[in-house]
């Protein structure tokens, strides 16, 4: 199929169709709503499920019910949408049923506003919901990501029964860009033998995320570890950029990283060595290819939309073994190719050894440049 | 040689499982589960059967369902119900819940699955209080009634009036099926296995949202004997709960069961 020029949001609600996504629940939030538009228009017409639900907790909990039947769902949401969620979603880890969330993100806390953001790493990342659970998390920086990754959120929700997190931030859910859409996938015939689907010919399926022994539950926490430890093996994902030679590594996930990836190419001819590491899968980390490069590079900078969320996991990782440093836009401000070169210059001629929280020295940094943007 | 042939006129019914329950004695959701489990054998439905169980006392319903079973989050069963019987709408879904999960956490769900006509069925356990918590005071609560939560009894000037789910799902224009029914003596268990049938012979029609409201006792956490708690069924709560028919659409109303 050729490439055209699609929206982010019907982009992505296209692709999750063509995955063979069976139902869709969702409540309509900026910037994730013309994903739930889209789902209106397309799906009734393909004798599939689609309900505006009455709000976010009830959406997810539509997710959750269709989740044991083993179709494909899915729901998508914006940033106060998916806290509200967040019930479910434990639920639907607890119960080991697969099922995939969109979150387009938007500035916060609380209600925040509707401009892109990176602010809710924390949540998606590491968990979000109560208990022991652990969701796979995937950051595309393209529409053309966000398709592919959408079909690959279902094959993984399934394949390790999880909550898969696909996010993007409203750039993303809004920017118009030319990509390619798959094929139609056929929707199976098969039912997993896990799911309800009435118990004719076989005994009835329980599905539920009660264990009301202590000891049943820690059962279960382990075998969810086990089986995430099996997820950081075989799953990790990134993309990387002029890193060979590099002396300096940009680390960035989604439009941060996308948009550093611009100001590498600008500080490449200006002499400075600099590349780029972009985790497409953020849960898990490649934490294996960022030790590698821990030992090939002199600094690391780290480029968030975010007050250095991603930057605390990167810190556990590296060490101290090379100084760090963190450039980050919050509240909904998406950083220029320029502001990013400047940090990159700026990096390039620091020998000072790391601070210990990189976050110190560029608080006044960022302070400076707010009061020279007014 | 005599020949003799015997005639099974009761037995359990292939729709529950050979378990002991958990309840506590003089507890009627043993009452309410098996009216449901026999009409589910009646209609011959088991096999296609989802039950949504709820949280509360009936959380572990799905142990005594010889059914496909889920378990939803406290109130939400309604939305799971929905999201299950959208992809698979030949299926018979069901829910079973009580009164602190239907009408108070869960009421924006109950309102909406209605509101949206959703073809499940709802059995709604009204016992006026929170059982599995302890005895805390539920949205049905009676004005007066003292429980762990409100020691001098309920006071209407702080926490409202108990509500009547049955009047108010009447109102929504997606409901088939909606009356309330008592469990504090015979003929009513009768009238509300009834009740459960034309429940779900709704949804097999496709009629819209069913419910039957059932006036159940909790002996333990009113801290009565089982027999004081049906009179105090009979007595008090049917006087603010009335039983009756709330709306039946007219294609059961004909119907002869």
């Amino acid at each position: 199929m050729a490439k055209e020029l699609l929206k982010g949001n019907h982009a992505f609600a296209e692709a999750a169709i063509r995955a063979g996504v069976e139902a869709f629940y969702g409540y309509p939030i900026t910037p994730s709503t013309e994903f739930l538009e889209y789902m209106s228009s397309r799906l009734p017409s393909l004798g599939r499920a689609f309900v505006q639900a009455e709000s976010e907790v009830a959406a997810i909990n539509m997710v959750y019910g269709a989740a044991c039947t083993g179709k494909r769902v899915m729901t998508a949401s914006s940033s106060p949408g998916v806290s509200l969620m967040m019930e479910g979603i434990s639920y639907i880890a607890g119960t080991e049923v697969p099922a995939v969330v969109v979150n387009v993100m938007r500035g916060g806390p609380g209600l925040g506003n509707i401009a892109p953001s990176q602010g809710d790493y924390y949540q998606m990342v590491k968990g979000g919901g109560h208990g022991d659970y652990f969701p796979i998390v995937l950051a595309p920086a393209s529409v053309q990501e966000a398709i592919d990754y959408i079909a690959l959120a279902f094959d993984l929700a399934e394949k390790y029964r999880s909550i898969v997190h696909v996010i993007v931030d409203g750039n993303m859910g809004q920017m118009m860009e030319p990509a390619e859409l798959p094929p139609m996938k056929e929707l199976p015939t098969e039912v997993p033998d896990w799911a309800v689907s009435g118990s004719k010919g076989r005994e009835p399926n329980i599905l539920t995320s009660i264990y009301i022994d202590q000891e049943d539950e820690e059962v279960t926490n382990l075998r969810l570890l086990k089986r995430w430890k099996e997820i950081e093996k075989n799953e990790v994902l990134y993309d990387e950029y002029e890193v060979d030679d590099a002396e300096i590594l940009v680390i960035g996930f989604g439009t941060a990283g996308r948009v550093a990836s611009s100001a590498i190419r600008e500080a490449r001819d200006e002499g400075i060595k600099a590349g780029l590491l972009r985790p497409i899968t953020l849960a898990p980390f490649p934490q294996d290819r960022l030790i590698e490069l821990t030992k090939k590079v002199k600094r690391i900078l780290v480029v968030e939309m975010n007050s250095g969320m991603m930057l605390d996991d990167i810190m556990k990782i590296v060490q101290g073994k090379v100084p760090v440093e963190f450039y980050g836009r919050m509240g909904g401000v998406t950083p220029l190719p320029d502001e990013i070169l400047d940090e990159l210059r700026r990096v390039s001629q620091n020998k000072a050894p790391g601070p210990k929280d990189p976050r110190d020295e560029w608080i006044p940094r960022l302070e400076q440049m707010i009061t020279g943007e007014k | 040689m005599v020949s003799t042939t015997a005639e099974v006129i009761y037995q359990r019914p292939e729709a529950f499982t050979d378990v002991h329950t958990h309840y506590c004695p003089g507890c009627t959701h043993g009452t309410a589960h098996r009216l449901v489990a026999e009409v589910i054998d009646e209609m011959g439905l088991r096999e296609k059967t989802i039950g949504v169980a709820p949280v509360g006392c009936s959380v572990f319903a799905y142990k005594y369902f010889n059914m496909d079973f889920v378990e939803a989050a406290h109130g939400r069963a309604p939305a799971m119900a929905t999201g299950i019987k959208r992809v698979l709408p030949e299926n018979t879904v069901f829910t079973y819940q009580g009164d602190g999960d239907l009408a108070s956490i869960g009421m924006a769900e109950i309102m909406h699955a209605a509101i949206r006509g959703e073809n499940i069925t709802v059995i709604f356990i009204n016992n006026a209080i929170y059982g599995m918590t302890g005895g805390q005071m539920a949205p049905t609560t009676l004005a007066g009634m003292k429980t762990t939560s409100s020691p001098f009894g309920r006071d209407i000037e702080m926490s409202g009036s108990p509500v009547r789910m049955a009047e108010i799902l009447a109102t929504i224009d997606g409901v088939g099926y909606v009356v309330r029914r008592s469990l504090h003596d015979a003929a009513n268990i009768r009238k509300s296995k009834k009740a459960v049938r034309l429940a779900f012979e709704a949804q097999e029609r496709g009629l819209g949202f069913s419910m039957v409201e059932l006036l159940s006792s909790c002996p333990t956490n009113w801290k009565v004997s089982p027999q004081e708690a049906l009179d105090f069924v009979a007595d008090e709560m049917v006087p603010v709960f009335p039983l009756g028919d709330y709306k039946v659409s007219p294609t059961l109303a004909s119907l002869k069961v």
